[in-house]
């Protein structure tokens, strides 16, 4: 539907043809495809999640055993939201219910990977296999992360003394009706729009422009199957990219369609969203440089090995 | 009436922060109000994502920024 309509108005309409044609529908096409998933998904995912705040989690976190913790800690983090700005309460907060710093770490890495932005983009620019795929090996990492993590005995790099409280915790209950969730929902969905409608904007563009200009075998040669190093420079080059989530998943929808391989797509991605230098620096205040350093170097390693692997599976 | 923003210095604490003190300009209620920094105190109430609102001792709401007619609302109640 959209696409016919897309094509009725670059080609008839405006009467544009060529290279340029094709760049402008292909912009004019995913853009507002994107928007429109976008403003959907984070509706939907913001409404449930009003159910499932912070403090819930915390609550239900609470005595369960290693694994099991893991595991439940990371399926949390698909639904919870994750601000980086919170880090600090939410580590502190979680080895205060005590809580063990494996599981906490499950939650840390699985959050902002299984954000609704990227979520909702995947899902828009891949499909849902790719979004499938990435969901499950996002959440194998934060589970094998979180208890490696665990694992390593890192409790005395946590630099503020917390008191471990007694007993069971109660749950800070704040009751909404059906109205006031949607229309949280609706507040937050506009907020995160307002926010990212410009870097995909943006995003599209540049890879409209790749898209009608850029030929394949030059992506392929530097990000394809030939460059065996891909996967290893995506994972750094994605850290630093944290806040332009919504504009870089366009490019590498373009970069994987001209000869990019997925998992090395999917590598970057991770990277992008799990690995943030802001959320380290923030985490600093409370942690020592060694466990971030950990932390860092065991999600880093399991994406690149996700990437690999998939790269592997897919030939 | 006792109202206090749970939050550090992040971006939407200091938001909260601002739209609380409209509220209780607009209520125009004698209220004490406390902004708790302390990242201590505020897992104290066991508030684990900020900003936290609080009246009274009861925590109302955490991890958003809340519009000025939700505060005065939660003021009235």
């Amino acid at each position: 539907m959209w696409k016919e309509s897309v094509d009725y108005l670059t080609n008839d309409l405006l009467g544009l043809q060529g290279r340029l044609g094709e760049a402008i529908n292909f912009f004019v096409y995913d853009t507002v495809k994107i928007w429109f998933l976008l403003v959907t998904i984070i509706f939907v995912v913001s409404y449930l999640r009003t159910h499932f705040n912070t403090e819930y989690v915390r609550a239900h976190l609470q005595g369960k055993s290693q694994l099991y913790g893991n595991v439940l800690a990371a399926l949390f983090g698909i639904i919870t939201p994750f601000c980086s700005c919170s880090a600090i309460p939410l580590f502190l907060g979680f080895i205060q219910a005590r809580i063990p710093i494996g599981v906490t770490f499950s939650f840390l890495i699985s959050s902002p990977l299984n954000n609704e932005i990227a979520i909702a983009l995947l899902f828009g620019l891949f499909g849902w296999k790719v979004t499938a795929i990435y969901i499950g090996f996002g959440l194998l990492v934060a589970i094998v992360g979180g208890f490696v993590i665990g694992k390593l005995q890192m409790e005395k790099y946590v630099l503020m003394d917390v008191k471990p409280m007694q007993g069971e915790l109660d749950e800070v209950t704040i009751t909404l009706s059906a109205k006031e969730r949607a229309k949280e929902a609706y507040d937050y969905t506009k907020e995160i729009f307002k926010d990212i409608y410009l870097y995909v904007l943006i995003g599209v563009g540049v890879g409209a422009l790749i898209h009608g200009y850029i030929p394949a075998d030059f992506i392929a040669k530097y990000a394809g199957a030939e460059n065996p190093f891909a996967v290893l420079v995506a994972v750094i080059m994605g850290i630093p990219m944290y806040s332009n989530a919504a504009g870089v998943m366009p490019l590498v929808e373009v970069l994987t369609s001209k000869g990019m391989l997925l998992g090395t797509a999917l590598s970057f991605m991770m990277a992008v969203t799990a690995l943030s230098l802001p959320e380290a620096m923030i985490l600093k205040k409370i942690l020592h440089v060694k466990l971030i350093a950990t932390f860092f170097g065991i999600v880093g390693v399991g994406i690149i090995g996700v990437g690999y692997l998939f790269n592997f599976i897919l030939k | 009436m006792k109202i206090e923003v749970l939050g550090t210095n992040c971006k939407k604490c200091i938001e909260l922060e601002a739209i609380v003190k409209q509220a209780i300009a607009k209520s125009g209620k004698f209220v004490q109000f406390e902004k708790v920094d302390d990242i201590m105190q505020i897992m104290s109430y066991q508030v684990v994502s900020t900003p936290g609102l609080v009246i009274d001792g009861k925590v109302l709401s955490t991890g958003k920024v809340l519009t000025v007619n939700e505060v005065l609302a939660f003021m009235d109640a």
